[in-house]
This record gives C-alpha cells, structure tokens and sequence, in this order.
C-alpha cells in the first residue's frame, strides 16, 4: 500500500511499448485533472475571501484580489458568530465523541467476551440500529426532545450523537474485542484484578488501534453532522448553533448586497482547521474511514 | 468457578455485565429504537406535534404519498442517483486507484503506481473530511448562472455562453450528482487501493511475466479479486443515493427546486415535518424511505452475490 513515489519516477524503464506510454501519460493528465478540480475549489474559497464585493461578482472570479485583508476574517468570526459556533462545536464533539467511546467500548466489550442470557438479542438491537434511515426517525425524535425539555440544549445533541454512534462503534469494536487474546485479561482476573479494572487497565489498552479508528470516525462523522443540528437546535438556540448550521444559514440568507467575502472567510475558517488536521494525522483518518467500509 | 448458584463470583460478574450495559443500552433504546418504533406509529395518525392528542387514520398517509407528486418526483430522483451516481464513482475512483497502485508496472520485483501515487490519494481523499454542508456552500459560488460564477467564467473565456448549473431544471440534479461524485471519489480510491494491497503481488507478478499488459491486468485480474470490496463500495453509495439531504438542502435553489427538479425524500420528510408540522405524513414517508432503502441493500447482496475467490 505505501507507493514509493520518488523512486518509482527515477526509474521507469520497463514500460511496454508506446502505447502504453501513451495510455500513462493520458492517465496521468486525468490524475492532475482530478487533482485541481479538488485543489481549485478550496484555494478559490480562501482567496475570495480577501476579495470585495465588486471584485466577487465582476467579470474575473478566477483573478486575485487586489489587496490582503483580514477585515472580512474579523467580520465572520465576530459579527457572523463563527468564533461561538466552532467552540459550540468544538464542545458538543469532544464530549460526545468522548461519551460514544467509553459507553461504546464498554457495551462491546461485555458483548464480544461475557457469555450471559441475552447477549446475542443485545448485539442484534444494537446492529440493528445500521439498517434504519435516521431520517424516519426525525419527526418523533423532535417530539421527544420538546417533551423532555432538550430542544436547543447541548444536552440534548450530546445524547443524541452519542445514542445514533452507538450501532456503529459496538457492532466494529465488538469484531475487534473478540480478536483480542484472552489469556492477559484471564492471568489478570487470576491475580485478583477486578472486571473494571481489567477493562480499563488491561483491555482498553490493547485495544488502542480499533479504539483510535473509530475515535476519528466519530469525530469526523460528528463534527460533519448538519441534520441533526438544524432539527435539535432550531432558529431560537442561536447562541448554540454548531459550525456546519451556522455557515449554511449566512449562505441562504445571503443576498447581493450581503457581506460575501465574510462567508467565503467563515468557510475558510471551517475547512482550513479540517485540513491542516487531515494533513497531519491523513494515514490515521484515511484507515479510519475506511477500515469501518471493510469489516 | 461457573457452576456455582449466584455464587459471588458469579454474583460479580452479572452485576460488572449489567453496570456495563445499562447506560449504552438505555441511551440507544430510548433515543434510537424507541423512535424508530413511534415513528411507525405516527405513520398512521393525524399528529400534527402540538397537541398530545391526535386519531388513527390508518393507511391515509400513505395513499395520500400515492397521489403526491412531490412525492413521486424524489423517488425518480432517488432513482436516477441510484443508478449515475454509484456507477460513475465507481468508474472514476477504479480507474484512479488501479494506476495509483498498479499503473507504475513492475520495479524491483514489485508492483508500483504510477509517480506522486502518494500525493494524489491524499489529495483525492481532502473532500470526505469536509462536511457536506460545507461543500454545498462553497459549490454555490462555483456554480453561480452567470459570469461571476468561477466555472461560468473559465467558460466564457473560452467563449461559451453562462450555464444555468442549478437553475435550469434539466441539468439541476446532474450537477448535484457531480458534486456528490467529486466530494465520494476519494474515498473509493482509498478504499479500492487498500482492496488492491491485499491482492498478492506474484498474482501479479506471474500475470506479468505471462505478458499481461494493463488492460488485461485490470479486467482480468484486478477486478475479479477486488469484487468484494466492490460490492461493499456500492452498497455504501447506494445507501448514499438514498440520502442527499444536506447537498440538496443547502446547494439546490429553493431546497430542491428549480421547481422540485433536484428535491429528495429526506427533504420532503424534513420539510413537512419541520415546515408544515405534518409529523404523520412526515413519518409515513420516513417508513417509505426505509422500505426501499432496506430493498435495495437486499437486492445488491443478492444479486452481487457469486463464489467467494480464495487467495
């Protein structure tokens, strides 16, 4: 899987003939094409975003913006309320991805190594939750959250990320529960060591590569929610909207005479922390999102 | 040790099971699975969310889906995601993911992709990590009808006409799929790339040597040992075909229009849920949708299904 890039360009000597030179450099170009189409969009974002208003709707979209400035930064962090919706966010994910894990794990664990009636009835339920569309679930979800008072709370969204991330993460972490050895855990029950303690102190720690996967998989999966932020926090909780809600609602209500630069600031805000994120850890995220796909 | 009649070991262990689970368990039961359960009953009634009090009406909302033609509009549209959306980003992402890991030939015994193979499957991948919303959004501005739109204006560099990317009612849904395709490609290629890294290389190796140019290498080789991982590329894109909601939400005119051209059934149940309070018709639609979702995840598996290859 690791492609040695710079070798493989030093020496290619043994390709088959022209046409098939002919087919890689054709394939080639499609691979650059592909990669601008990706580039492009984002780099144009943060660039339009030093533009002014003139300069975003003249006849150049695709020209530079005559000068730097980070007015329209200070506009959408402050006036727009960006700043507010990323440490909301920020908030909501860490408690919630933090939260899915440990009652995940837990719940997986009692599943995937205690033998006890019901055990097979439980893990179904909780598979079970993979196969509905939570949209059916919308219209009385929003019934239930009114009637408990946790419309437009964080409370509320908290529970319910935790509730909808729970299938997934005990259905991938009961599968790598059950790879693990079993004598550690065995030698340390023999030595005395408590259930819990075994979970925490002996499990959890040789589960770390399983753990880390769907760690990042729920992060990006809930940071990326937008459904449930508009349904659970609707137009009167403002103040406790999430980043993806806040930046779709400066976008509709936007008009022409509206403060465009200031949008395309507010969506740089938001992707650039993603990418420089993505950058660093990119081998985690990527087999992160994917190991899940191939279970 | 386990034979004892609530011995206190035994005692210990049901109760560490029990502590363990009550709390994942209560929360999924109460905010997942309970609300599945009730919104099949809602299917059946007049609640309108206001009042407690609501009747049975039996199967009214769902012969009143029959004579909707919203309705009808987002199954066709599901429809046709179903069958463009899957297919093209299988298309783009195989062909990627074959010359990234096996496009290079052979070097030093080994299969290679073509050069910058690692730059390009960290490229591709940046969309998925970026929320849907966001990339509607952002694709607003590049899609704009007229020349300040970014792809209009490149056109009329090249002297051809503004198009209405999601204004003319035609094209609308083609270039939501579009978007849906750019922001699905990378993942594909990541995941047909780790599919790849589990195919033996003196596979390979011996195709090779026997001659095999690429074309053979990819139809005859790759793509039958990749089937399982392609079967589970579609069945993920299939289900995503059945969704759209937070594209189409932000990035169609109107949430869905031009004049329902783009809409889905996830928006219409949001919209008559949350827009016109009509939880039991919101409810049956919801049923509707998990319906066909569940037919289709059946129908793939089945009809993808053949002889496992072992190597």
């Amino acid at each position: 899987m690791p492609v040695a890039s710079a070798e493989a360009s030093t020496s290619r000597k043994q390709g088959r003939g022209r046409s098939v030179n002919v087919f890689g450099g054709l394939s080639h170009v499609a691979l650059l094409i592909w990669a601008v189409l990706v580039i492009f969009p984002i780099v144009w974002t943060f660039l339009a975003s030093f533009k002014t208003n003139t300069e975003l709707f003249g006849d150049t979209p695709l020209a530079l913006p005559h000068q730097f400035h980070w007015d329209a930064w200070g506009r959408a962090w402050a006036k727009a309320h960006i700043g507010l919706y990323l440490v909301n966010t920020i908030k909501v994910v860490a408690i919630s991805t933090f939260l899915t894990m440990l009652f995940g794990s837990m719940a997986a664990y009692v599943l995937a190594r205690y033998t006890f009636f019901g055990n097979k009835a439980i893990y179904l339920l909780f598979v079970s939750g993979l196969s509905f569309p939570v949209f059916l679930a919308l219209a009385p979800l929003w019934l239930t959250m009114k009637n408990l008072g946790l419309l437009g709370t964080h409370t509320g969204v908290v529970l319910v990320y935790v509730a909808y991330s729970l299938p997934f993460t005990v259905f991938f972490l009961t599968a790598f529960f059950r790879t693990l050895p079993t004598s550690v855990g065995e030698a340390a029950m023999m030595d005395g060591c408590s259930h819990t303690r075994t979970f925490f102190q002996i499990m959890m720690p040789m589960a770390k590569p399983g753990l880390i996967s769907i760690t990042i998989f729920n992060v990006i999966g809930q940071w990326n929610q937008y459904l449930l932020p508009i349904v659970l926090l609707p137009g009167d909780a403002q103040d406790k909207w999430l980043i993806t809600q806040g930046i779709a609602n400066i976008s509709t209500n936007a008009g022409y005479e509206a403060d465009w630069a200031g949008l395309f600031a507010a969506l740089s805000m938001a992707i650039i922390p993603v990418l420089i994120v993505y950058i660093i850890f990119q081998r985690q995220i990527q087999s992160g999102l994917t190991t899940g796909a191939l279970k | 040790m386990r034979h004892g009649k609530l011995s206190p070991v035994l005692l210990r262990k049901y109760g560490f099971i029990a502590s363990f689970l009550a709390v994942p368990l209560i929360l999924y039961v109460v905010f997942v699975i309970w609300q599945y359960i009730q919104a099949f009953q809602i299917s059946f009634t007049n609640s309108r969310g206001i009042s407690p009090n609501f009747d049975y009406v039996g199967f009214d909302n769902f012969t009143r889906l029959f004579d909707d033609e919203v309705f009808w509009a987002a199954v066709r549209h599901h429809v046709v995601l179903l069958l463009a959306m899957p297919l093209i980003t299988v298309a783009i992402a195989l062909f990627f993911s074959f010359m990234l890991n096996l496009g290079g030939g052979q070097k030093n015994g080994k299969m290679t992709g073509v050069p910058g193979s690692a730059f390009y499957k960290i490229v591709f991948f940046f969309p998925q990590v970026l929320a849907v919303a966001i990339v509607g959004v952002l694709f607003q501005a590049i899609l704009r009808p007229d020349k300040s739109g970014v792809i209009n204006s490149a056109l009329h560099a090249v002297g051809v006409d503004p198009v209405g990317w999601l204004i003319s009612p035609g094209l609308a849904l083609w270039t939501i799929i579009g978007v849906m395709v750019w922001q699905a490609v990378g993942f594909y290629v990541v995941l047909f790339s780790a599919g790849m890294s589990s195919i033996p290389r003196d596979v390979f190796e011996a195709a090779a040597l026997d001659g095999a140019g690429r074309f053979v290498l990819f139809f005859r080789i790759t793509l039958p040992l990749l089937w399982d991982t392609l079967q589970v590329g579609w069945v993920y894109l299939g289900i995503a075909a059945f969704d759209g909601f937070a594209l189409v939400q932000v990035l169609s005119v109107d949430r869905g229009g031009p004049d329902n051209a783009t809409t889905v059934l996830p928006l219409e149940i949001w919209r008559t849920a949350f827009t016109y309070s009509k939880y039991g018709v919101a409810s049956a639609m919801g049923v509707a949708l998990f319906f066909m979702t569940l037919t289709f995840a059946v129908l793939t598996l089945r009809v993808t299904r053949r002889e496992r290859i072992e190597f």
